[in-house]
């Protein structure tokens, strides 16, 4: 880990303006991603700016009849937070589907959605990697492949978001709130906030230098049934070799989204429609142009069964 | 002692505190935090700086350029070692691979610098400033591809590489009802919580290292060698282990990066090998294709059964023994095993837990499922049908030109002069007692037919044998005015119990309670044990401590006037002929000290020893999904007297767990590219969490072997994983009727055969 | 078998590929911007920053590089040694540590970052000589096998019992509106981010339900 300098922010404007001004810094907030790749060196910030504390914190009711969550909310307190519960239920599942008791109590809401690959050649520097060393190659293409993406991936690289949050966020089509250093703030719709790899793998989302989450906003409630179904090999502790969230309502108006097979959460509005119509055409629609790796192919198949399980469950 | 014929009746039998249920004496320290491992000797070796370990970035060739200045230049950093600045290092026979490497370079991670600092921060720092170059040479990296290389290594671990008895050809083309099956198993890492970790003190050309050791005088030895010093001037300090599983067997390059840190700081110097490093640097038990053929007669008993097996290490490295159990487990007149040996240039290839059984009953076990299959037979009864009392092929002497020369006259008739018989032996009483207690005869029957909601329910079986081995294990024993017995020998206690057993054999011994007995372990100081590994320490480390105890006896009884074969140990006092002293009293005059090694001979030899289980296992897929959660599990163990079935029982619920994530999830994935193991960290290498493993049974048949030594005890800690990866393998298959012969059985391998989904 | 379409570049240097008497082929441009990317971050000395929080009751104030870890803080600076090091990146729960009432890994958070909380370590739970009702269960049901992923365990576990309490759901929660119930699948899915390769989870699992019902 390199020597980094460290401070506080006292406010969301300012430690965007730090950040933007400050030649190597990184916001830190739960620590929990970011301090295990500078451990590795993956990542090399020479200053921290450290945003707990900021009042962030907070789960309040928009004038809509959403939910803005605070970017520090820690991933426990969103799961168990009632109205999130009762009205963002594949919210709740998939927070709790995720990583540890441990990494929960200390995981924000924000650093969930910017948390990075857990691709193997990713993380061990020796090796080749687009997104870790843009140039150097992907050492995944042709290797050990069977965590990679199946679909929007690139010949730069094949990785895939780990997020379960995200998916569910895609699903409930949550909008990320941003501070810039300049004080404006912007809203970025979930599904166009993290990009897909094409030949810059590095830029994983589309933050600006200096741009701050400050909250996710959750739109009014869907209802329906909502589900969120991981698939790993261990029982738990484990990412999703494929995840499933989805928002089935009775009268139309029905979303399912994928995780672990791109490198963003999966979702495609014409897919959705074809719920009605079954786990097959739903996937079939959903994972149109997937181009697997010999070794997650299989994932293609996984996808259209667990959906199949999901519609199975909603119905039941 | 010499422990040459079965042992008769001795002070252990009374049972009073042996083979009692006993909280681990070491309890209270391990779950308060207090039990110092190997990184945390603070105040015993003061000024410590931090060394930090850097692996090498390629699998095979050479490093062409090491420049350590900016590293050097860095703040806080007090030396880095490299092996340009290491001074000569020899390598000990028992490691394969170079513990400290460079120029050349033989696996992935080997170690090539330890970077020294006043800090952990700036140690770590630093090791990121070394600029190294490499020309990387081309390597072997897969098994497969080099299996029609591999070659014959002459002997396994447990015997010769090849064997054979009667016509196994023959009989087997002939059979009426043939499998003939190739199973693979995967890289596997121990992955042990502690990782290796030593701190290194050097005093007058004394080296003092407190690390985390199963044996502690191997330890001693090989590093003496290694770094070209006598044996007489290590000291090797292990008192508490943080599991090891056999990745802790053999010296491992903290222990040489610490003492060169140190010599070159000119200070203590602690160095943990930091997780990402630790599988591609440390030992792994070796992947394994194995081809197993059994012919049966209609009834179900075996005529011929055959196991080959391949696996790869680096060059004068060891093969896998998975063949071995499969000479001695079921009957069948004509038989043969071979093994062969591939050079791979992955990391050294070594033993974890159970080496051979773990992997060949992965194999031989699914086969023996896939045979009852064939032939309509229940799995249990199968097994039961070809249960031999009898070894039904003599093992071989590796030293012997002809391996088949003592078996040739007769195989398994009972009235050959060669039979050599099991010192105790109840599989089939394992079987029967498992079947009724867990419910065999209300198990799924026909593949895929059981279902609870979305999930298909399997029943799945397994025989197991794991070796009893002896080792010659020595202890001294203290009687102090007090009334307390201190044991000490250099044996560790690596999760297995052993403070507790020793406690408890020295407490059955001099008739005192368990807390009057003071146990120190692990220091290169005391007598030397027969450590932990292979199962035999527990049995043998006791049986040291039992004839030191038998010597303190004597001169107990000598000092109060007693004839020791009249005197009675009992209740803190010593009895013979109507008159009781004191047993403190004996060491009025100061301290009594006897010490004694316990050696094995004769009967040990003269009988086949062993310990046999039968696994049970209830498995739930997810019909849409394919993952597999484990249900229920029970093993019944067959491993002669159980000392304490407290920690008796834990030893076997390990095994169990080990054995689930066997069949589930463990899988080093080679990159056959760059000659790795790709998943290197705990996220990727995927053992059992909590809620992968259900409340667990286990039965001990309990009887006492007098084969074994005077403890009258065997092992315990490896018979629990051999068997247990087939059971869930066979109950997946039950489930789900598809038949995966490659581990692990995840999920992708039994898409096809779920159901159809709507 | 070593694939030549593959130029693989280490974070310290350049790896050459191909037959084994191939020379070094480093690409200079791009060797030169790496370096100077790195001595930029590196040259300095240490950034030490102050921190003060309470370990078990007692107030330390500490001036540490603020590269250190909680987890290495207690260990190294306060000799506080019973939060285990297993894997240093959050994969195993060995050093799980209770920091104001809920159990985090201490591997993972800096200390400087924990300004003013109240930190609660194995040690404070209890002594050899006084021990905390958990570690007493632990014993008892022979919850640990070599003992170092114990203090996690037995950290988490008395922290995960408040969270219950607290009505946290899990992934073993059916029904999300209810208050979750501490059955054992509960217990081993909340349990599931500290790992016991020794695999004592059947005996952790009755001791931590014991203690759950003298609790309740």
């Amino acid at each position: 880990m390199k020597a980094f300098t460290y401070e506080r922010a006292s406010s969301p404007a300012q430690a965007a303006a730090i950040v933007a001004r400050t030649p190597g810094a990184k916001f830190i907030a739960g620590g929990t991603n970011l301090l295990d790749l500078m451990k590795l060196e993956i990542e090399t910030p020479t200053h921290l700016v450290d945003v707990n504390g900021l009042g962030l914190d907070q789960i309040e009711p928009t004038p809509d009849g959403g939910l803005r969550i605070g970017a520090m909310v820690r991933n426990t307190d969103l799961a168990a937070d009632m109205r999130v519960r009762r009205d963002y239920a594949v919210l709740s599942h998939a927070l709790v589907a995720g990583a540890s008791g441990q990494l929960r109590n200390a995981a924000t809401t924000a650093g969930n959605l910017l948390q990075r690959t857990r691709c193997p050649y990713f993380y061990d520097t020796n090796m080749p990697c687009n997104k870790r060393k843009p140039g150097s190659g992907c050492g995944a293409i042709g290797g050990y492949t069977r965590q990679h993406a199946i679909i929007g991936h690139s010949e730069a690289c094949i990785a895939t978001n780990p997020s379960d949050m995200a998916v569910a966020l895609r699903a409930l089509d949550a909008t990320v709130e941003t501070i810039q250093a300049d004080g404006k703030t912007r809203s970025i719709p979930i599904a166009d906030f993290h990009r897909l790899p094409g030949d810059t793998p590095h830029i994983e989302t589309v933050l600006n230098r200096g741009e701050m989450i400050t909250g996710v906003v959750l739109p009014k409630p869907l209802g329906g049934v909502q589900l969120y179904r991981k698939v790993r090999d261990r029982a738990s502790y484990a990412f999703a070799i494929v995840s499933v969230a989805a928002v089935m309502r009775p009268d139309g108006g029905s979303r399912v989204a994928l995780g672990g097979v791109a490198h963003k959460p999966w979702r495609v509005e014409a897919a959705d429609a074809r719920l009605p119509d079954g786990a097959r055409a739903t996937t079939a629609e959903l994972l149109r142009g997937a181009r697997p790796q010999q070794e997650n192919a299989f994932k293609v198949i996984l996808a259209e069964r667990t959906v199949a399980a999901v519609l199975a469950k909603a119905k039941a | 002692m010499k422990f040459e014929t079965a042992a008769t009746t001795n002070p252990i039998d009374q049972l009073k505190v042996v083979g009692r249920p006993t909280n681990r004496t070491d309890g209270p320290l391990k779950t308060t935090g207090r039990a110092p491992y190997a990184y945390e000797h603070q105040v015993a070796a003061p000024n410590q700086a931090y060394g930090y370990v850097v692996g090498s970035a390629i699998a095979k060739g050479r490093i062409t350029k090491l420049d350590v200045s900016r590293a050097e230049e860095a703040p806080g950093v007090i030396a880095v070692v490299t092996a340009s600045n290491a001074g000569p290092l020899k390598k000990a026979n028992r490691n394969t691979a170079t513990l400290f490497g460079g120029p050349k370079i033989e696996h992935y991670h080997q170690a090539i610098a330890v970077v020294v600092a006043e800090t952990f921060e700036q140690a770590r720092a630093a090791a990121g400033l070394l600029q190294i170059e490499y020309a990387r040479e081309q390597g072997k990296f897969d098994l497969e591809a080099s299996r029609a290389s591999a070659t014959d290594p002459k002997k396994i671990t447990a015997g010769a590489s090849d064997t054979s008895v009667g016509d196994f050809e023959g009989a087997f083309a002939k059979a009426a009802v043939k499998l003939d099956a190739t199973y693979t198993t995967p890289d596997q890492s121990h992955v042990m919580m502690e990782p290796p970790a030593t701190i290194a003190t050097w005093e007058d050309g004394n080296l003092t290292v407190r690390t985390s050791h199963q044996m502690v005088d191997w330890a001693r030895s090989d590093l003496a060698t290694t770094l070209g010093l006598e044996k007489e001037q290590v000291r090797v300090i292990t008192p508490y282990v943080g599991g090891g599983f056999g990745a802790k067997l053999f010296l491992r390059a903290d222990v040489i990066a610490a003492a060169l840190g140190a010599r070159a700081a000119k200070r203590p110097v602690k160095v943990a090998l930091q997780r990402p490093l630790s599988v591609n640097n440390l030992v792994h038990r070796p992947a394994t294709i194995q081809r197993i053929r059994i012919g049966a007669e209609r009834s179900g008993k075996i005529t011929a059964i055959g196991h080959e097996s391949w696996s790869g290490d680096l060059p004068n490295g060891k093969p896998d023994g998975a063949v071995h159990q499969t000479r001695l487990l079921y009957a069948g007149a004509d038989r043969m095993t071979r093994t062969r040996l591939a050079i791979l240039d992955l990391p050294e290839a070594n033993a974890m837990r159970a080496p051979g059984e773990a992997t060949g009953l992965m194999a031989l076990e699914i086969a023996m499922d896939e045979m009852a299959e064939k032939l309509g037979l229940d799995p249990v009864e199968f097994r039961i049908i070809n249960d031999t009392q009898v070894v039904p092929d003599v093992p071989a002497e590796p030293s012997s030109d002809d391996p088949q020369a003592r078996s040739d006259s007769g195989g398994t008739d009972e009235h050959s002069a060669k039979e050599l018989r099991f010192s105790q032996r109840h599989l089939v009483e394992c079987l029967r007692t498992g079947a009724e207690k867990f419910g065999w005869s209300k198990r799924n029957k026909i593949p895929g037919q059981m279902r609870e909601g979305d999930w298909l329910i399997g029943h799945g079986v397994a025989g197991a044998i794991r070796g009893n081995k002896q080792m010659k294990s020595a202890a001294r024993v203290r009687l102090d005015r007090g009334g307390v017995v201190t044991v000490e020998t250099d044996m560790t206690d690596i999760g297995t119990g052993s403070y507790t057993i020793i406690a408890q054999t020295a407490a059955e011994m001099m008739g005192i309670p368990i807390d009057k007995v003071v146990v120190r372990l692990g220091d290169s100081a005391f007598p030397v044990s027969a450590g932990s590994g292979g199962q035999w320490g527990g049995n043998c480390s006791t049986s040291g401590v039992y004839a030191a105890c038998v010597k303190l006896r004597e001169a107990v009884a000598q000092k109060l006037g007693f004839n020791v074969t009249d005197a009675a140990f009992e209740d803190g006092q010593v009895r013979a002929s109507g008159r009781a002293l004191p047993l403190a009293q004996a060491a009025r005059d100061g301290e009594l000290v006897a010490e004694d090694v316990i050696e094995f001979g004769g009967v040990t030899e003269e009988s086949e020893q062993a310990t046999f289980a039968a696994h049970f296992v209830e498995v739930a897929v997810d019909a849409f999904t394919g993952e597999t959660r484990i249900r229920r599990m029970l093993s019944v163990c067959d491993c002669g007297r159980i000392l304490n079935p407290k920690s008796a029982r834990s030893q076997v619920i390990g095994g169990m767990s080990m054995g689930v994530g066997a069949a589930l999830t463990e899988e080093l994935a080679v990159d056959k590219r760059f000659g790795f193991f790709v998943n290197h960290d705990l996220a990727s290498y995927e053992v059992p969490v909590h809620a992968d493993i259900p409340h667990q049974e286990v039965i001990f048949f309990g009887d006492a072997d007098p084969m074994s030594s005077p403890m009258k005890a065997k092992g315990v800690a490896e018979l629990g994983i051999s068997g247990v990866a087939a059971a869930v393998a066979n109950a997946v298959y039950n489930a789900v009727g598809v038949r995966v012969r490659e581990y692990p059985l995840t999920m992708d391998k039994l898409l096809a055969g779920l159901p159809q989904i709507a | 078998m070593s694939d030549d379409r593959f130029l693989p570049v280490s974070r310290r240097g350049v790896l050459a590929t191909g037959a084994a008497t191939m020379a070094v082929s480093v690409t200079p441009a791009f060797a030169q911007t790496h370096e100077l990317t790195r001595s930029r971050s590196s040259a300095g000395k240490p950034s030490m920053a102050k921190v003060s929080f309470q370990v078990n009751g007692e107030p330390h104030s500490l001036e540490l590089d603020t590269r250190t870890s909680l987890l290495d803080a207690l260990r190294e600076h306060l000799e506080l040694t019973g939060s285990k090091k297993g894997c240093d990146h959050g994969q195993c729960g060995a050093c799980t540590v209770i920091v104001d009432g809920r159990r985090i890994n201490s591997c993972l958070t800096l200390a400087v970052m924990n300004e003013g909380r109240q930190i609660t370590t194995i040690e404070g739970l209890g002594s050899p000589e006084a021990m905390h009702p958990m570690q007493q269960a632990f014993v008892e049901h022979d919850g640990y096998q070599c003992g170092y992923c114990t203090p996690g365990q037995i950290c988490s576990a008395v922290a995960m019992l408040d969270e219950v309490k607290a009505g946290v759901p899990s992934h073993a929660t059916a029904d999300l509106t209810a208050s979750p119930k501490l059955t054992n699948a509960e217990l081993r899915e909340r349990m599931s981010g500290n790992i016991c390769r020794c695999a004592a989870y059947s005996n952790i699992v009755e001791a931590i339900e014991e203690v759950a019902r003298g609790a309740a």
